[in-house]
């Protein structure tokens, strides 16, 4: 087994956490209010689940990618749009400073990251480079100590309430992915505003806007990582990434599971229990089997990362495979509620929208193929 | 107190296999074997069609048992009233006394609280053991569990009955540790036994899930706290006259070793649940705390009161003193409402012995249905109010 | 100061089921969590730390050794130290013996200044456990401990009552059992899972904390379970059907016909 009794503890933590403090009204209020509790992400902050994977001596944990799988995958159980706040401190904002900050800057900014005082957006898509992530046109050229940034982000998630964003902008034009640089953005700078926050289809909760940035003067000192470099350090922070959201689909797709089984058991139609009907008692064992694969290919991807492996091909195919699954487990699940299903009033409803993204987000199931592909054909 | 089983008797039938309790018997070679798990309960002793399973002596006492006599209520009073349980404790003592065939005696600890004895001798106690103290005006462990922990090494009663209420569920364990005795806690029946006329304590335990009967062969005296609002109450006998024992009270410095400071009552009305009629109840299906409003409303209409189960408790919705099942407080009145209540087992424990019960669900299939006189599956913010108006309508009419 | 605090591991119960036609609990699935009321009595503890570091916080429970992973959850939450009182020889204990093999237990850690301990564990909901072990150890005790102020050798409570509460002023040694009013228990933390599992768990049996086996277990339960079974469950009734405004006149009116209204 991949996982120690101490990771079955954390489980539990973030098991009874999830029960406790993401109760349906709180998540019926988050749904209709469109705004998630500070209170409950002070208490996120403080059972040390935005710094799983970070050194103590930076106010993280220490503890490793399984823990960070565990937590995600419990809190996604209970409310995707959770976890979404849970997975953006380890891996899409603190992992492009992890992977490349200098002390100072991790002190600075990462720090108050995985306490909860701050939140960190990561910024890379823009209107017209999505999967094609070098394809941006958004520029930074030097003006004596400064960078000035120019430029479009789009769908940063955060980024309406975030105080800093990773930016990543081109800094030499001739080049293409490699002459990307990452900057560390101040939301407050002269110049960076924000769009409107977009109208999503689930994950609501958690706001999602452009960032735009005109004419923002950005010091040196806040560059990511080396000149140039900055394409290596979003496509690895993606890999990181990639688990998480593939730990969101498990989750969510337990929920749906566990709804199903539950709503199958209790509906009476033609005189018996929708469980005794062939036709519902299939699908729900290939729900059940289908979320199984996905976790073992989670699991063993997350292990590879926690022993030092290559985990690139692993990350995209448990990413692929349990996004891909989590939605067809979670449209069996409305399926099989029939009417109710299709109703506010009952949890698919929610699962069903919320899940839709994941085959979307952090890199297409279709770039996850790419992925794949690529490692397997390279030589 | 175990049991064996006598290998050249089994025949290896499996009989006591399949009905343990406990699944602590297993067979190996065709030989029933005892497990860990076993209890000593005794079920297999008696299922055994060859007389192979015995049981065993257990833990022998220094005493002699057949020099205790007597059923003892506890009589707690608070202010120099008594609790209504000590009526109900007199009640199933009467029986339990009458059955062993011995005399019900009461004992009774305050300061100047001499007028309630002739109030136990009305309700059914023969003789009624006084402790009066100043020390001994409210309740405190060290002071009651003293005198009466020496009443019991004088006159040896065989029986002891406590209220389980915050008090008797102090004293009771601290008496039956002086005593080196058993204790069954919140006991929802007790019977004598016809031939040994030794006590059987019958409690919910595992959260309302499983009842133990529990006996206490070899130590006296047997002590049982019992749940208020479970037993019926003692008839209560204007004229009846009984026999006063005054105990010697004397404390010396440090046998008291707490102080109470402050006595603080709740200023919200008391949920007296014990004591009620009608119980509107509600569950996790009310969705928000002002749903107990509208269940007052019912309440009130029917003279009843509000109650809750643990869900509502538990998320703040209402105090905890509302909060009727296992954990809770335990029920009997003449009309139980459940409203957006599922039923869980620990709530059905606290309930299920009132008259009616009428369960209002949106879940057809919720357990609480199972025990429900009248069930109606529906959203209980239009049922109550339909009830309401169709009372209103009756009263109308009358 | 030390700070010792007994708990328990507990089936929840709220998951238990019985199996309908054995009449026996399925214990299959159902997770072992640290008892409710003792979770309180931890936070208690640790509210202490909390204000002043320098105490030192043991938790002891009697069971099997998987409890000792209820044990890595009370270190995770930020005790120093655990003991687990397992032994063949303490099987089948009832409250009385329990409290026996505790209070051996503590003497042996010794010099304790406060004990908490949970009201009552919900697999038996008899809170006898926490009073029985005070009297064994001659210190004062308080039940129902719903908020603990601790101001030197004196301990201020308040003791609740099904109507309000005492304030009960206790020197120390004393030992005070809590109900879920007291506070609202700590997470464990990650990081506190890992550090729980750089602590010591030590493990005791009968001989270690002085006991002979006759002094524990069954052999020294005066009670006994004489026989268990499923509570009888009251026959379903009768369900209503019609419309809202139908059924409520016909509950009203099936009421009146009985005379309960």
């Amino acid at each position: 087994m991949v996982f120690t009794e101490q990771h079955e503890l954390i489980r539990k933590l973030a098991r009874d956490f999830a029960q406790k403090e993401l109760t349906p009204d709180i998540l019926d209020q988050v749904e209709e209010t469109g705004v998630f509790p500070k209170e409950i992400l002070n208490k996120m902050g403080k059972a040390g689940f935005f710094g799983i994977k970070i050194p103590k001596e930076l106010g993280g944990t220490g503890a490793d990618t399984r823990a960070y799988v565990i937590v995600m995958e419990e809190i996604a159980r209970v409310s995707a749009v959770a976890s979404l706040y849970v997975s953006s401190p380890n891996s899409l904002s603190g992992g492009p400073l992890q992977l490349s900050g200098t002390p100072e800057q991790l002190e600075k900014y990462l720090r108050p990251v995985v306490t909860g005082e701050k939140i960190l957006a990561f910024a890379l898509t823009e209107p017209g480079a999505g999967s094609d992530a070098a394809g941006m046109t958004t520029t930074a050229v030097a003006d004596g100590d400064y960078y000035v940034l120019n430029g479009r982000k789009t769908f940063i998630t955060m980024a309406p309430f975030s105080d800093f964003a990773i930016v990543y902008a081109k800094t030499d034009m001739t080049k293409g992915a490699k002459g990307i640089t990452a900057f560390i953005v101040d939301m407050t700078l002269e110049g960076v505003s924000c769009g409107k926050p977009e109208h999503k289809m689930g994950l609501i909760g958690c706001g999602t806007s452009d960032i735009i940035l005109e004419n923002v003067r950005v010091h040196k000192s806040d560059i990511l990582g080396e000149m140039n470099q900055g394409f290596i350090n979003a496509m690895k922070t993606l890999d990181i990434g990639r688990i998480g959201v593939a730990a969101q689909s498990i989750g969510v797709a337990q929920a749906a599971l566990d709804e199903t089984i539950k709503y199958a058991k209790e509906r009476k139609q033609f005189g018996k229990r929708i469980a005794d009907f062939q036709g519902i008692s299939f699908m729900i064992a290939e729900m059940a089997t289908k979320l199984e694969a996905a976790k073992q290919l989670l699991y063993e991807a997350a292990y590879k990362k926690d022993t030092n492996q290559n985990t690139t091909m692993a990350a995209s195919m448990a990413k692929w495979f349990a996004s891909e699954a989590c939605n067809e487990i979670c449209a069996k699940a409305v399926q099989i509620h029939g009417g109710y299903g299709y109703m506010k009033e009952y949890r698919v409803e929610r699962l069903y929208r919320d899940c839709r993204v994941f085959t979307i987000y952090e890199g297409t199931s279709q770039v996850q193929q790419m992925v794949i592909a690529g490692q397997l054909l390279k030589k | 107190m175990g049991v064996r089983v006598i290998n050249d008797k089994c025949k290896g039938c499996t009989k006591c296999v399949k009905s343990c309790p406990f699944d602590a018997i297993t067979m190996v070679n065709r030989l029933a074997v005892i497990g860990n798990a076993c209890t000593g309960c005794g079920v297999c002793v008696e299922v055994c069609p060859f007389d192979a399973i015995e049981k065993t002596e257990g833990l022998a006492s220094k005493i002699d048992i057949k020099d205790y006599k007597g059923v003892w209520v506890f009589a707690e009073q608070r202010e120099g009233q008594l609790m209504p349980v000590v009526i109900e404790l007199l009640g199933e003592g009467k029986k339990l006394a009458a059955e062993v065939g011995t005399e019900l005696c009461a004992v009774l600890c305050g300061d100047q609280v001499e007028d309630l004895v002739e109030e136990l001798y009305t309700y059914g106690a023969d003789k009624v053991y006084l402790a009066d103290h100043p020390e001994l005006k409210n309740y405190r462990t060290d002071a009651y569990t003293k005198v009466i922990y020496e009443a019991i090494t004088e006159y040896k009663p065989e029986i002891i009955l406590l209220g389980a209420t915050h008090i008797g569920r102090d004293l009771g364990p601290c008496l039956a540790v002086r005593c080196g005795t058993g204790l069954t806690a919140d006991c929802t029946k007790l019977e004598i036994d016809p031939e040994d006329k030794k006590i059987k304590q019958t409690r919910p335990a595992f959260g309302g899930n499983l009842m133990a009967t529990i006996v206490c062969p070899n130590h006296r005296p047997q002590m049982s706290t019992v749940r208020p609002g479970v037993m019926e109450k003692a008839k209560y006998e204007p004229e009846r006259k009984g026999e006063c024992v005054k105990l010697t009270v004397e404390f010396k410095k440090n046998d008291i070793r707490t102080k109470i400071v402050e006595i603080v009552k709740k200023a919200t009305e008391m949920a007296s649940l014990t004591e009620a009629e009608v119980i509107v109840s509600g569950g996790r299906g009310l969705a928000k705390p002002e749903g107990f409003e509208l269940l007052k409303q019912l309440a009130e209409k029917l003279g009843g009161t509000v109650a809750s189960s643990r869900a509502c408790v538990d998320s703040g919705w209402i105090d905890h003193s509302y909060q009727v099942g296992q954990t809770g407080t335990t029920v009997k009145p003449r009309i139980y409402v459940a409203c957006g209540i599922s039923g869980a087992i620990q709530h059905l424990a606290g309930m299920q012995s009132s008259d009616y019960i009428i369960a209002i669900n949106k879940n057809e299939n919720a357990p609480i249905f199972e025990v429900a006189d009248y069930g109606i599956v529906g959203d209980l913010y239009q049922v109550i109010p339909a009830i309401m108006e169709e009372l209103d309508n009756i009263a109308d009419k009358n | 100061m030390k700070v010792l605090v007994c708990v328990k591991q507990v089936p929840d119960t709220n998951e238990v089921k019985i199996d309908p036609v054995k009449g026996t609990l399925i214990r299959e699935g159902v997770p072992s969590i640290l008892n409710p009321d003792d979770a309180n009595a931890l936070e208690a503890a640790l509210a202490l730390k909390d204000k002043d570091p320098s105490i030192n916080i043991s938790v002891i429970t009697m069971g099997p050794p998987q409890a000792s992973v209820m044990l890595r959850e009370c270190l995770s939450m930020g005790a120093d130290d655990a003991y687990l009182l397992s032994d063949r020889a303490f099987g089948g204990a009832d409250t009385c013996a329990t409290s026996t093999t505790l209070a051996a237990g503590i003497r042996k850690i010794g010099d304790v200044d406060i004990i908490f301990a949970g009201r009552q564990a919900i697999d038996g909901d008899t809170a006898q456990v926490g009073p029985q072990t005070a009297q064994r150890l001659d210190l004062p005790v308080v039940t129902y401990v719903q908020d603990v102020q601790v101001n030197g050798d004196t301990v201020t409570v308040q003791r609740q009552m099904e109507d309000g509460y005492e304030v009960i002023e206790v020197q120390t040694p004393c030992l005070l059992t809590a109900v879920k009013e007291l506070n609202e228990p700590r997470y464990m933390s990650i990081y506190g899972i890992a550090q729980a599992y750089k602590k010591n768990i030590t493990v005791w049996n009968h001989d270690d904390v002085n006991l002979s086996p006759e002094d524990c277990g069954l052999t020294a339960s005066p009670t006994q379970v004489w026989r268990s079974f499923t509570p009888p469950t009251k026959g379903k009734g009768e369900m209503l059907k019609g419309s809202v405004k139908e059924m409520a006149a016909e509950v009203v009116a099936k009421l009146k016909e009985k005379h309960a209204i």
